[in-house]
């Protein structure tokens, strides 16, 4: 509700001005949309450079075993002997973690500032003009991104939920086989696709909405901007279902 | 060459007061010009209502003619009704046909509470240009014109934004209720001429601010752009978001500076 407020009337010498305290910037930043939807962008970059190298890594896959398991050392051995290893993956690993925290406290807090925007909801159907179908499920595929993120560890990470791990010894290096023998079920071979199907609508969004965020306006790149958001969801798409499919159809196998 | 619509049916919301329960109310409209207006359309539908004894329903109208930002009406679904870069009083009703359903109802947001039926209070709009959307200028005589020089391109892009009626679609139209677009073509129209340069960045920390009490948040559907009657474009969202982030740090060195 708007409550009408008496402006507030400031000192009208400069040399009556008092200091206003202020939080620390960053704190003073992220307690406004404005400013959260800066740390949806930032944390947004962060993440999508990592499903982007993530995707080109995996493409080791198709290269045979060997290389695809040496690849999965070689990031535990980042920048070694110069720092011990797994170092820097794990910082690497809490950096993401971080960020992906931030973009979902960002998107629960701004979509509870949402709802507020608006207690009672049109009473007749929308007729929308330029909303697409990623804006309005940028939520629903957020979640489902979520949800196929925890699986995905407890797949090929925890080997948890991985077949070799119900039945016998799960190694977690020998990345390969495990991939095969996760994807050779039909239905995770479907979440697969479907979530990175899910992820890909996600970016095509998102990525436009980084530029608009963090105020990347100019006539020179605007064009650009959808391109790039759509070439980016194609690329990270495209590269993330051949995986499962390559399992499935016996393009990849032990 | 003028047309008879006939047999139209309009349902339109129908609330007390601000706390009351609402409910749409149908009335068939059995025959009007296509020359009407979407208002007079109203007007007629008012007196028929007048005549027979019951309350007319009660709908923002002043100029009428698309410059005031009074209107509103979210027709059909959509801020306005169907046609682009348009206001409900510029509508026309050789926009539907006969025997189409319209459905009418109010702004809805929380900063817009319905003061009745259609009618809703958009005073969060005043609080935000009362934060910062002006230029504190010391009046005396008039300034030579072009005494400031402004280039071309510049005077244009905050024309533009200036075009902005402050009607509220842009709020009504979006999913989240936000009034990014309304609170940027506000920043924008200043912010880019030479005289909005000395508070340009106090405005900016000021104005989003203020929204942020009253609006949702933005989350580039670009529905408000769609329903601005005026056109102004999701460009001035950006301008406000970087120079909110510039505002952080540059007001912030001034306060140091005091």
């Amino acid at each position: 509700m708007a409550t009408s407020t008496a402006p507030v009337r400031e000192p009208v010498t400069a040399t009556a001005t008092t200091i206003k305290k202020r939080k620390p910037f960053l704190v003073d930043l992220y307690s406004t949309a404005v400013g959260k939807k800066y740390a949806m962008a930032i944390s947004g970059l962060a993440l999508m450079g990592f499903v982007l190298f993530h995707m080109i890594g995996n493409l080791k896959m198709y290269l045979g075993e060997a290389d695809l398991n040496e690849y999965a050392e070689f990031l535990k051995k980042l920048l070694y002997p110069l720092a011990p290893k797994e170092s820097v993956l794990w910082i690497l690993r809490l950096g993401l973690l971080g960020m992906l925290v931030l973009h979902l406290h960002a998107a629960w807090s701004l979509t509870m500032l949402n709802r507020r925007a608006r207690p009672v909801r049109y009473q007749s159907a929308r007729d929308y003009q330029e909303a697409s179908m990623a804006s309005r499920s940028m939520r629903l595929s957020g979640i489902v991104v979520f949800v196929f993120i925890v699986w995905h560890l407890l797949d090929l990470t925890f080997g948890v939920v991985n077949t070799i791990g119900a039945d016998g010894e799960y190694v977690r290096s020998e990345v390969y086989a495990n991939v095969v023998r996760s994807f050779d079920r039909w239905p995770v071979a479907l979440f697969y696709v479907v979530a990175n199907l899910l992820l890909g609508l996600h970016l095509s969004h998102g990525v436009w909405s980084i530029f608009q965020s963090l105020g990347w306006n100019n006539p020179r790149f605007n064009a650009w901007r959808t391109a790039i958001a759509r070439g980016f969801a194609a690329v990270v798409v495209v590269g993330n279902v051949s995986f499962p499919l390559a399992v499935t159809f016996g393009i990849v196998s032990v | 060459m003028s047309h008879t619509l006939s047999n139209l049916t309009v349902k339109v919301w129908r609330q007390d007061g601000p706390n009351a329960v609402g409910r749409f109310e149908t009335h068939v409209i059995e025959s009007i010009t296509d020359e009407a207006s979407f208002l007079e359309m109203l007007d007629v539908l008012n007196e028929r209502l007048i005549s027979q004894g019951k309350e007319a329903v009660v709908f923002d109208h002043d100029c009428r003619e698309g410059i005031c930002g009074t209107c509103s009406l979210m027709i059909n679904g959509q801020a306005h009704g169907p046609q682009r870069a348009t206001t409900t009083c510029q509508l026309h009703m050789r926009s539907f046909k006969s025997n189409d359903t319209i459905v009418i109802e109010p702004w809805r947001a929380g900063a817009f509470p319905i003061v009745k039926d259609l009618m809703v209070n958009r005073s969060a709009f005043d609080r935000i240009v009362e934060s910062g959307g002006y230029i504190t200028s010391p009046t005396g005589g008039a300034p030579d014109a072009n005494l400031i020089p402004v280039p071309k391109p510049v005077a244009d892009a905050a024309m533009d934004s200036a075009a902005c009626i402050g009607c509220g679609a842009c709020v009504a139209a979006c999913p989240n209720g936000a009034a990014n677009l309304f609170v940027g073509a506000k920043i924008a129209h200043l912010n880019l001429l030479p005289q909005g340069q000395a508070e340009r960045y106090r405005r900016a920390e000021a104005m989003v601010d203020t929204m942020d009490e009253h609006f949702g948040s933005c989350t580039n559907h670009g529905e408000c752009s769609a329903a601005c009657p005026k056109e102004i474009s999701l460009d001035v969202i950006a301008l406000m978001n970087k120079d909110y982030r510039s505002a952080k740090f540059k007001n912030r060195k001034e306060l140091s500076r005091n």
